[in-house]
């Protein structure tokens, strides 16, 4: 009998459709998986009762016929999205013992659309970090090693580094996970799994608990692109309790994937060639190149002028809005009070602050504290705001002469837990291929591409114009179909 | 532009986020270094540019103005640190 781990979204929601398998069987064999691959970290909360009574409903829905969408598919949700009565705390002690009495839209779709929770996934604290070691509970570990017969420990990427390392480990046949500047896909390279970050607006930010406002946007993380697509059918749609929210209709993704490119034009920017990037990361590249060409795609070559500006322009504004976001944790309606002997209610908001946030998560405060305050405003937060205009209409230029665009994902395999952390800017330097998108808004995804000489996971990424999630999916189809990836970590857990 | 410590200890203050002299000194080549990095945005002619807030277009809606929400203190005080009588408490403000 196969594993049933080993099965995707669409191979599960079929096979209980089918009665191939029971939803029950399923809940209970990534329960056990979740319970075994404890020492990846991954979890920070399991909730195995859920899954299963999501299980008994999707088995019963079968036997009277009326199958949800996600019926019998038991998912991990990023602790990012608040979960009604279950702890949710966005890794870091801020929140420690917070329990919402509500559901983010986000989830909430998914449980409605008959999904079950197998647990709360470990992140980079606040959704701040490229390598989860920020997380107050422990860094989540990779699945993966290196073949080179070391034990290193390696980071799953960040900041959606549970989701990826559960998913990857085949603890859960997907997961949500969250993109401020390449929080999906960049774990999702790292990993060898494939994840989407939608047009910004597509998925409700209410109930998601906030770091950047104009940039955060919810996506799935899965082992292929049909199941990215079911997943994000289901998260998306509009939301009266999100002002950003798009009321658009959500399109038939999963039915529209096609792998035939012909016709279509494949932007790839010159100046995603960066400085001390590995020849194996170029040499990546040129096969998604191939790839498209062999799926019928015409290859152009486009410019992005302003990309080397993106990064400094995201560290403006991410940690602008996260401070203004992050004001609300002051110790009086929820989440973590110090209050030292004698102190008075702005000792206590700083004793507070100080002893709850981690310290990437002050960094970033700090950092948007100054480039909001008077006398600075202008220089730093309105010049980042104009330059932010330059990166979308570089990308609108480059959409007037291709339909996509290929790049990688990532500039380097996962690196080993420890090698960054001691440097801000080489950790926020991972992030160079994802944020121009981010700035921009556009949907994005990650696919596998293929192995390094170490054994580990390499992603390309596909950026497409807004609302073109479908053209994203069929792009990254083709590489999927030509790539063959099915490289999977070695179950050392 | 670089920061010194007073600015560094101004900015913990605004942020409220106590800052033991240790702290604010370790900061202080950190938050140089990121400001130094983003300072290359000056290199950017951004004449006659609008500054970008909303990023995919999209209108702001108006809903019909009546209560949507509403009654459910004890959900909304369940998880302060401190209530009392139906209220979030705090340490006294005015003498």
């Amino acid at each position: 009998m196969t594993n049933l781990t080993d099965l995707g979204v669409a191979d599960i929601r079929d096979g209980v459709a089918a009665g191939t398998f029971s939803a029950r069987d399923v809940a209970t064999a990534f329960n056990a998986a979740v319970e075994q691959g404890r020492a990846l970290n991954a979890w920070l909360v399991e909730t195995p009762d859920h899954a299963l009574v999501a299980a008994d409903a999707a088995d019963a829905a079968r036997a009277s016929g009326d199958l949800k969408p996600l019926s019998g598919v038991p998912l991990g949700i990023k602790d990012l999205f608040c979960t009604k009565g279950v702890e949710t705390t966005a890794a870091s002690g801020m929140l420690k013992g917070f329990v919402p009495p509500y559901e983010s839209t986000v989830s909430g779709k998914l449980l409605n659309a008959g999904a079950g929770m197998l647990g709360k996934l470990n992140m980079d604290q606040f959704a701040m970090g490229s390598s989860n070691e920020t997380s107050a509970f422990g860094n989540v570990v990779s699945p993966w090693k290196r073949n080179d017969g070391g034990n290193a420990a390696l980071a799953p990427g960040g900041s959606s580094g549970g989701s990826s390392a559960a998913v990857s480990a085949r603890m859960a046949p997907g997961a949500t996970g969250t993109d401020t500047g390449g929080s999906i896909r960049q774990p999702a390279a790292f990993t060898g799994i494939s994840g989407i970050k939608p047009t910004y607006g597509r998925c409700s930010r209410w109930g998601t608990i906030a770091f950047a406002s104009s940039l955060d946007q919810a996506g799935p993380m899965a082992r292929d692109v049909r199941d990215c697509a079911i997943l994000l059918e289901a998260m998306s749609g509009f939301d009266a309790k999100d002002a950003t929210s798009l009321d658009l209709p959500v399109p038939a993704w999963e039915k529209g994937l096609s792998a035939d490119l012909k016709g279509k034009r494949v932007g790839v920017p010159k100046e995603y060639r960066v400085d001390g990037m590995p020849p194996e990361i170029e040499a990546l590249w040129q096969q998604g190149i191939a790839y498209m060409k062999d799926a019928g795609a015409e290859i152009v070559e486009v410019s992005l002028p302003h990309t080397k500006y993106a990064l400094p322009t995201y560290y403006i504004i991410a940690p602008a809005e996260a401070s203004s976001n992050l004001a609300r944790y002051d110790g009086v309606r929820y989440g973590l009070r110090d209050l030292p002997d004698g102190a008075n209610l702005q000792e206590m908001y700083a004793a507070t602050r100080a002893d709850g946030f981690g310290a990437e998560v002050k960094r970033r405060i700090m950092v948007g504290t100054y480039v909001l305050s008077a006398g600075f405003y202008d220089a730093y937060f309105t010049k980042a705001q104009k330059v932010r205009a330059l990166i979308v209409r570089d990308f609108e230029h480059a959409f007037t002469q291709c339909d996509v665009l290929l790049t990688p994902t990532a500039p380097s395999a996962a690196f080993g837990l420890g090698e960054k952390s001691d440097d801000p800017l080489a950790m926020y330097l991972n992030d160079v291929f994802t944020v121009p998108s981010s700035l921009a808004g556009l949907p994005a995804m990650s696919v596998p591409g293929g192995l390094d000489t170490q054994g580990l996971p390499l992603g390309l990424q596909i950026i497409g114009r807004a609302l073109d999630e479908q053209g994203v999916l069929n792009a990254g189809l083709a590489i999927e179909e030509r790539a063959g990836f099915t490289a999977r970590p070695g179950q050392w857990w | 532009m670089s920061v010194d410590l007073a600015t560094v200890r101004k900015i913990a203050s605004l942020a409220r986020i106590a800052t033991s002299d240790a702290e604010a000194e370790a900061l202080l080549p950190e938050l140089n270094n990121i400001l130094g990095w983003i300072e290359q945005l000056a290199q950017v002619d951004t004449t006659g540019v609008e500054p970008l807030a909303a990023v995919i277009p999209n209108h702001l809606r108006l809903r019909e103005d009546k209560v949507t929400d509403g009654g459910i203190r004890d959900a909304v005080l369940a998880n302060a640190p401190q209530a009392e009588h139906g209220f979030f408490a705090v340490p006294k403000v005015i003498e």
